[in-house]
């Protein structure tokens, strides 16, 4: 415990990652730093054994001419060997550059030039084939070392080196220079740069935002705190390292607290991998969580009649009691508390478990607004989910939910530390120890966002409630109006709509218009599964969303959200009178989602607009053709005639009666 | 990219016929493959195509020539010696256990390598569970390569056809074959899976440096992978030579795209 204690503390001062590798490979050497399941079986790597991998790595890049303040770019699933290189970068005072290993190269090619890229540390062929690519146009890159060497064994490209052969380079090197790592580590300063992220760029070009080591410690130094965490959790390192949510949580977190990162076998077998782990400390983004729930609905609606109805029963008891013994309430009766725990022993407990959930102490959710019923349902079966609020500028942290003050509709109070103040525009202001320095050679962004009193502009509208917790709304820049006046926030709606298991995005439009209209992607399993339970032919993704079944169903959804729309006040003009089903899925690659699968309103709107003209001209279908990106690159187009259908709207008034709020659990929603 | 060094000739037909009844299934057919290449037999259907692979198994005997084989010549020989011999096959139509899990499927194929007794082996004692421990590695590295660690637990029957093949292929790699026998690997196939399938064909010529011979449908798939191709109709060998060579050869085409007479 004063080992934790002391490196919490050195984190607390801002001391940079590396020295704090150093500081738990001497307390607690033997203990596990990083597990990996390879050939079915989880390895241990320890910290005294990755203090000395990271070194090996360190003088590797060194020997391979890797300076001070030069770049890294770092592009792969979560490896152990890609964690230590990052570490490694950083001793050496390299900074690394994490990136998403869906992005294609084109997207590629100008972080690399934007941030002068020379070297890459990638996971395999595919990436390293994409920095091939990259090179013929970034004549700077000149190392790319991979990990993996299958199907590489015969390329002959001068800039590629096998990770092994960059190991066996740092050995020679620390044959002369023993002591390498204490005499980099240092030398480094807290104010120095750890690391650089590029934002997804709903718009524009993706900013590199500059992050020191201090920024990321502190913070992460503070939230561990609040949370209590310590050296034995463990957590599953399942998303994209290039998102700093994952970065701070199993990099930034996990050298400040020195718990157990586990890196899962392939991205298919995170499911089962998170069974056999169980970790204590998880961070989910939405998305996530929700397809864990349309995984759990569509197996209820297999099960038997009998297993249904209990389940059901279940978890309509666990959505009234659950929260509130999570939050400590003592007004839950005796009985309640009985039937909790045996409902626990039938269903939960098991629920939790095949969710890979039984030993959660602390769960996250951030990254973008979660549906309130989503939410619940997690609360209810006793998982310790929380909301937090922040972005890659301010090293996530801002606010998050103490346990027991936790509701779904704010995101909790500022964490120690952080000071939140809310502009007259409504906009959410944060200065906080984790703020940016700025965006990589981009003085002008970092104008707009940092003002000069040092308070960073979220861009997201929100208030202080009376309990200072947090509440934001939406997005600054997409809060509308209504051309009657009212709100229009279109986040709020689309999450609405996104909480069905048919329903995989929506596109909500109305800002300046009389009427709310949406568009739809339908849930390809959810539906098919759908589908095939009453019998109904379809012959593929298109065909499926333009049945006439499939409108009913979804009219079914729009309709329920009207009707919870219609019970508050504020929000009930905000109903939506007409949708329509896309024939294809929204895609990253067509530009219509960033690479963290949130909707690009505006790009989406240019590319559709015929489809906006004719749900606003009253129209019953359109015809529409798109052009659309392969996996491998090509293009082509698909078209298809889109059925527009008008949904069933309610007065404000009376809607509240009968819609009811708590009238739309999944498991109702798929009956 | 550089392809891997192309060896002798490690496997030739010489002179192959083979009748059923009045039916001349082959014809006096000679070619030969040469180790460490990617070797293909396509024709259109009824060619004689699994004909051929069934000869070169040991499953078919010749009713005439012969099958040398890294040397030593055989026209009767049992498929069980030829899969000693080091020669491992898929099936057009999946020979997988369904109700077993893809585990257990891929350990069948390393039968052959097994010392112990089926009673040793069943209480894992001793040696046996040695053994065992030392094939698993092997398969695992198997699952790892096909990447279908998802899949370790599922029985193959539940599983999606084109992971289906990827079993069947992973069954045949755990005999760690010399030489393997694919038939129609891509039949059935959507695009995406052709492409994986074809990845997986090369990268198992790449690191093991298996010398493969496989039968086709697809001309596509077959040009882009394959060194040297074979064509054959109506039991006749009517081509032999590098995929361009043989696009252009007119008989081939005839014999795909058929010609007025």
């Amino acid at each position: 415990m004063t080992t934790a204690e002391s490196t919490l503390a050195l984190a607390e001062r801002g001391e940079p990652f590396p020295r704090l590798l150093i500081a738990h490979a001497a307390a607690r050497p033997d203990a596990a730093a990083l597990r990996e399941k390879d050939l079915g079986i989880w390895q241990t790597i320890t910290w005294r054994g990755l203090r000395d991998e990271v070194e090996r790595i360190a003088a590797g890049l060194m020997a391979e001419g890797l300076e001070p303040g030069q770049h890294l770019a770092l592009i792969g699933e979560n490896r152990p060997r890609l964690y230590a290189a990052m570490i490694a970068a950083q001793a050496i005072g390299a900074i690394p550059v994490p990136l998403y290993q869906d992005a294609v190269a084109a997207e590629l090619v100008y972080v690399f030039q934007n941030a002068a890229i020379g070297f890459a540390v990638v996971e395999d062929q595919e990436q390293a084939d994409k920095l091939l690519e990259v090179a013929e146009s970034v004549p700077g890159l000149q190392r790319i070392v991979y990990d993996d060497p299958r199907g590489l064994r015969n390329a002959e490209s001068p800039a590629l080196l096998s990770f092994d052969a960059l190991v066996d380079r740092g050995r020679t090197l620390l044959a002369s220079r023993p002591g390498l790592l204490d005499e980099c580590a240092g030398r480094l300063s807290p104010d120095d740069v750890a690391a650089m992220f590029y934002t997804s760029g709903t718009t524009g070009h993706p900013k590199g935002v500059v992050h020191t080591h201090r920024n990321l410690t502190m913070t992460s130094a503070a939230a561990s705190k609040m949370e209590g965490l310590g050296p034995d959790e463990d957590v599953l390192a399942y998303l994209p390292m290039a998102w700093i949510g994952q970065n701070i949580f199993s990099y930034a977190q996990w050298l400040v607290c020195g718990f157990t990162v586990n890196c899962p076998e392939s991205a298919a077998t995170v499911t089962n991998d998170m069974r056999e782990i169980g970790p204590t400390y998880y961070f989910a983004p939405p998305r996530v969580l929700e397809a864990l729930l349309t995984q759990v609905t569509i197996r209820m609606e297999d099960a038997a009649p009998l297993k249904r109805s209990l389940y059901r029963r279940a978890m309509a008891f666990a959505e009234r009691v659950g929260p509130r013994l999570l939050d400590g309430d003592r007004n839950v009766s005796l009985g309640d508390r009985l039937r909790y725990r045996l409902y626990d022993g039938l269903i939960y407990a098991p629920l939790r478990n095949a969710l890979g959930m039984s030993r959660i102490r602390v769960a996250y959710t951030a990254g973008e607004a979660i549906g309130p019923e989503l939410f619940r349902f997690y609360r209810s079966i006793g998982i310790n989910m929380k909301q937090l609020y922040g972005s890659t500028e301010t090293a996530v942290f801002v606010c998050v939910q103490p346990d027991g003050q936790v509701r779904a509709d704010t995101v909790g109070p500022p964490v120690p530390g952080v000071e939140l103040r809310i502009a007259d525009s409504g906009e959410v202001l944060i200065r906080s120890p984790g703020l940016l320095r700025e965006y990589y050679r981009n003085p002008e962004a970092t104008r707009q966002v940092k003002d000069d009193e040092g308070w960073y502009h979220t861009g997201d509208a929100g208030y202080l409630d009376g309990d200072r917790h947090l509440r934001i709304i939406d997005r600054a820049k997409d809060v509308g109006k209504l051309a009657g006046g009212a709100l229009f926030a279109p986040k709020f709606i689309e999450n609405k709509l996104k909480f069905f298991p048919f329903v995989k995005e929506a596109v909500a439009f109305g800002a300046n218009r009389d009427q709310v209209m949406v568009m739809l992607n339908i849930d390809f399993e959810a539906v098919s599964d759908w589908a095939e339970r009453r019998n109904i032919v379809f012959a593929g993704y298109a065909d499926l969303a333009g049945r006439d079944e499939t409108l009913a169903l979804m009219r079914e959804c729009v309709e329920k959200v009207n009707a919870d729309l219609a019970a508050d006040p504020v929000m009930a003009a905000s109903q939506i009178h007409r949708f329509l089903v896309l024939h294809k899925e929204l895609d990253a690659d067509d530009d219509e989602l960033t690479r963290t699968r949130k909707v690009r309103r505006g790009p989406i709107a240019d590319k559709y607009a015929v489809l906006v003209d004719a749900l606003y001209g009253g129209r019953t279908e359109q015809f529409i053709e798109t052009r659309v990106r392969f996996e491998d690159g090509r293009i082509g187009a698909v078209s298809a005639t889109v059925a527009i259908r008008d949904a069933k709207t309610f007065p404000a008034a009376t809607a509240a009666g009968e819609g009811g709020t708590a009238s739309r659990r999944p498991a109702e929603a798929a009956a | 990219m550089t392809r891997r060094t192309i060896g002798d000739v490690i496997l030739a037909a010489e002179g192959v016929s083979l009748s059923f009844g009045g039916v001349k299934a082959l014809n006096d057919i000679s070619f030969d493959v040469r180790e460490h290449e990617i070797r293909a037999i396509i024709g259109p259907n009824g060619a004689g195509k699994s004909s051929m692979l069934n000869v070169i198994n040991g499953v078919y005997t010749p009713s005439q020539g012969r099958i040398v084989f890294r040397g030593q010549p055989f026209a009767r020989m049992h498929p069980h010696q030829v899969a000693m011999a080091g020669v491992g096959r898929t099936f057009q139509n999946l020979a997988l256990f369904k109700g077993m899990s893809v585990l257990d499927n891929i350990m069948t194929g390393r039968s052959l390598k097994m010392k112990r007794g089926i009673l040793a082996q069943m209480l894992r004692v001793g040696p046996a569970l040695a053994e065992e421990v030392a094939h698993r590695e092997v398969v695992e590295r198997i699952i790892d390569f096909l990447e279908i660690q998802a899949y370790r637990k599922t029985p193959v029957g539940r599983m999606p056809y084109g992971l289906q093949k990827r079993v069947d292929l992973g069954r045949a790699l755990a005999m760690e074959p010399s030489l393997l026998l694919l038939d129609e690997p891509m039949a059935g196939m959507n695009v995406e899976e052709k492409q994986d399938m074809s990845r997986f064909i090369l990268d198992v010529n790449d690191e093991f440096g298996t010398t493969i011979v496989l039968i086709e449908h697809d001309m596509g798939v077959v040009m882009d992978i394959s060194d040297r191709v074979v064509v054959l109709d109506y039991g006749r060998k009517i081509g032999d030579g590098p995929p361009d060579e043989v696009r252009e050869n007119p008989d081939v085409i005839s014999a795909y795209l058929g010609v007025s007479h």
